[in-house]
């Protein structure tokens, strides 16, 4: 079950003719309208010089498939690794609020990536760990629909991943 | 501004936890209203969190985070005193800060 | 299996069979309970408890006073532990009330908010949040860890509980439904959802004090009353008045039968 969910999300890296899509690294990610704002927060003095934002991955952030995604965060075919624990439950009750969990056990874990595979835009939060931060975070994520969720980890320059699939339920009435 | 935070943050072990939740609407933006037009979309783009002043985490969100964000974190140090704020920016330029003492 | 019995079983498994998605009940059941122990930390309904305590502080209404003198049956101005001996007898009004119907009387004397103001639209939607809703959001959180302790001395207190009781099993409506139609034996349930039996304590207690809450599939904070109106809809009666009679005496029940629980709303449910 796991692995025909993880063939079928990997399969999706592949273009019809069987040849790996290019996922070149790419690293001009647009900001946006990110700039001007946060001039306006250092002016009013909301955030300190030297307070950098990491920059806000929009192409990452509109991709609209797995593949798009991932080619947007120039991730290179990223292993699944034992080390990355994504905890989610097996059935949500309801897909606007699906609670995840990622703990990831690899050294230098640098980023932690959530991703839901059938979602409009695949690409649910990313989060920058500095040192002296666990590699750990939970948050909640909506699902439009019985999905992969995938947890994607950057440590040491390079990307590892978990997946699991949760199984949306449409809700009933009462409660 | 965006209305207020609620912020925990103990410390136990030398390990503090944050847990943060936030009030906001995240709409996708591919939602409809009664009158079948398209809510625009309107959700956190990003957020820090600093222990005196200090980035002990950063975050980006999408459309897909659920609406009144929830966030749980973990950073070694931290003593009860200690001040964690949590700033964040949506994609309309509406900002929050919040600030709370470890405890 | 008597035609009631039948009616509901029916009406159920159509639910079910129309959620494809339906799985074996014991495991679907244990994973439910799974999800919401998951998302049970971080409430959003602490927002709107947040916003009570800032609205029960602040003058308003005609008279611009604020909530602080509302009486909710433990003395002038204790909120802590009141909603856990809700509903009960108040001599001023000679009658018994629920948290909602306090409010409202609270609201009309201390604050001189003309009734109709707030029971003609007395539950929020996106765009809407009315203060009651609120305050019973604060209220009820000031009460969580409590144990429930409704009393059931006063006449009027046990007359309710009777007729609340009646109102329970009461056969109407187009599908001649009742409550206990589908909460009046174990091991039923609407698609995914456990319905909780009523003649069972521990089901009692459990559904009792998970509400008000605040429902994800909504976005919102919901009352009881909210919830028991929502009942009467699925069964397709009329919908009740807001703090009525009838209301009262059903949350009188159903508070009662919840007694020695320890009360955790505002509760976060699907």
């Amino acid at each position: 079950m796991q692995f025909m969910a993880h063939q079928k999300i990997w399969a999706s890296f592949y273009n019809a003719g069987g040849n790996l899509i290019n996922m070149e690294r790419r690293k001009a990610l647009k900001t946006g309208g990110g700039l001007g704002l946060l001039g306006l927060f250092t002016a009013i003095g909301l955030i300190r010089p030297g307070m950098a934002w990491a920059k806000y991955e929009a192409s990452a952030f509109d991709a609209k498939s797995m593949a798009e995604t991932l080619d947007a965060l120039g991730v290179v075919t990223p292993e699944s690794n034992l080390s990355v624990h994504l905890t989610v439950p097996e059935i949500a009750e309801n897909g606007a609020v699906v609670p995840v969990s990622v703990a990831s056990f690899l050294e230098h874990t640098e980023q932690i990536y959530i991703l839901v595979e059938k979602n409009p835009n695949v690409l649910a939060a990313n989060f920058v760990f500095p040192d002296g931060t666990e590699s750990f975070v939970t948050t909640r994520v909506k699902m439009r629909e019985t999905s992969s969720v995938i947890a994607l980890v950057k440590a040491n320059g390079k990307f590892y991943r978990a997946t699991k699939e949760v199984k949306v339920t449409a809700g009933g009435c009462g409660g | 501004m965006g209305n207020p935070m609620r912020i925990r943050a103990s410390v136990q072990e030398g390990v503090t936890e944050v847990k943060v939740l936030m009030q906001h609407e995240m709409e996708t933006g591919l939602r409809k209203d009664a009158d079948g037009k398209l809510v625009p979309a309107w959700h956190i783009t990003e957020l820090k969190a600093l222990h005196n002043g200090k980035t002990v985490l950063e975050g980006q969100f999408g459309t897909a985070v659920s609406k009144n964000p929830y966030l749980v974190f973990r950073f070694k140090g931290g003593v009860q005193g200690d001040k964690i704020l949590v700033n964040w920016i949506d994609n309309k330029g509406d900002t929050r800060s919040d600030e709370v003492e470890i405890s | 299996m008597n035609t009631h019995t039948w009616k509901c079983a029916i009406f159920i498994f159509a639910l079910a069979t129309y959620c494809s998605d339906a799985l074996a009940d014991g495991s679907a059941s244990d994973e439910i309970a799974k999800y919401r122990e998951m998302i049970s930390d971080g409430n959003p309904a602490e927002f709107d408890e947040m916003r009570g305590e800032d609205l029960w502080k602040k003058p308003s209404g005609p008279n611009k006073t604020s909530m602080q003198k509302c009486e909710l049956g433990k003395g002038e101005g204790i909120v802590k532990g009141a909603y856990a001996e809700l509903p009960r007898y108040f001599p001023d009004t000679d009658r018994v009330q629920d948290l909602e119907s306090r409010l409202l009387t609270c609201m009309t004397t201390l604050q001189g908010i003309p009734e109709k103001d707030i029971t003609s639209k007395p539950f929020g939607n996106e765009n809407y949040k009315p203060d009651i809703e609120s305050y019973v959001a604060y209220v009820v959180g000031q009460s969580k860890g409590v144990k429930m302790n409704v009393p059931l001395k006063h006449p009027k207190e046990k007359e309710a509980y009777e007729i609340g009781k009646r109102i329970f099993s009461y056969r109407a409506g187009p599908y001649d439904f009742a409550c206990t139609t589908c909460h009046g034996q174990d091991n039923l349930r609407i698609r995914m959802q456990d319905l909780p039996n009523f003649n069972n304590k521990k089901d009692s207690q459990a559904a009792y004090v998970s509400w008000p809450a605040y429902r994800v599939s909504q976005g919102l904070f919901r009352s009881f009353q909210w919830r028991l109106n929502d009942c009467f809809r699925q069964q397709r009666f009329p919908e009740p008045e807001y703090a009525s009679e009838m209301t009262i005496a059903l949350a009188m029940f159903m508070a009662t039968n919840a007694n020695d629980a320890i009360y955790a709303g505002p509760g976060l449910k699907r």
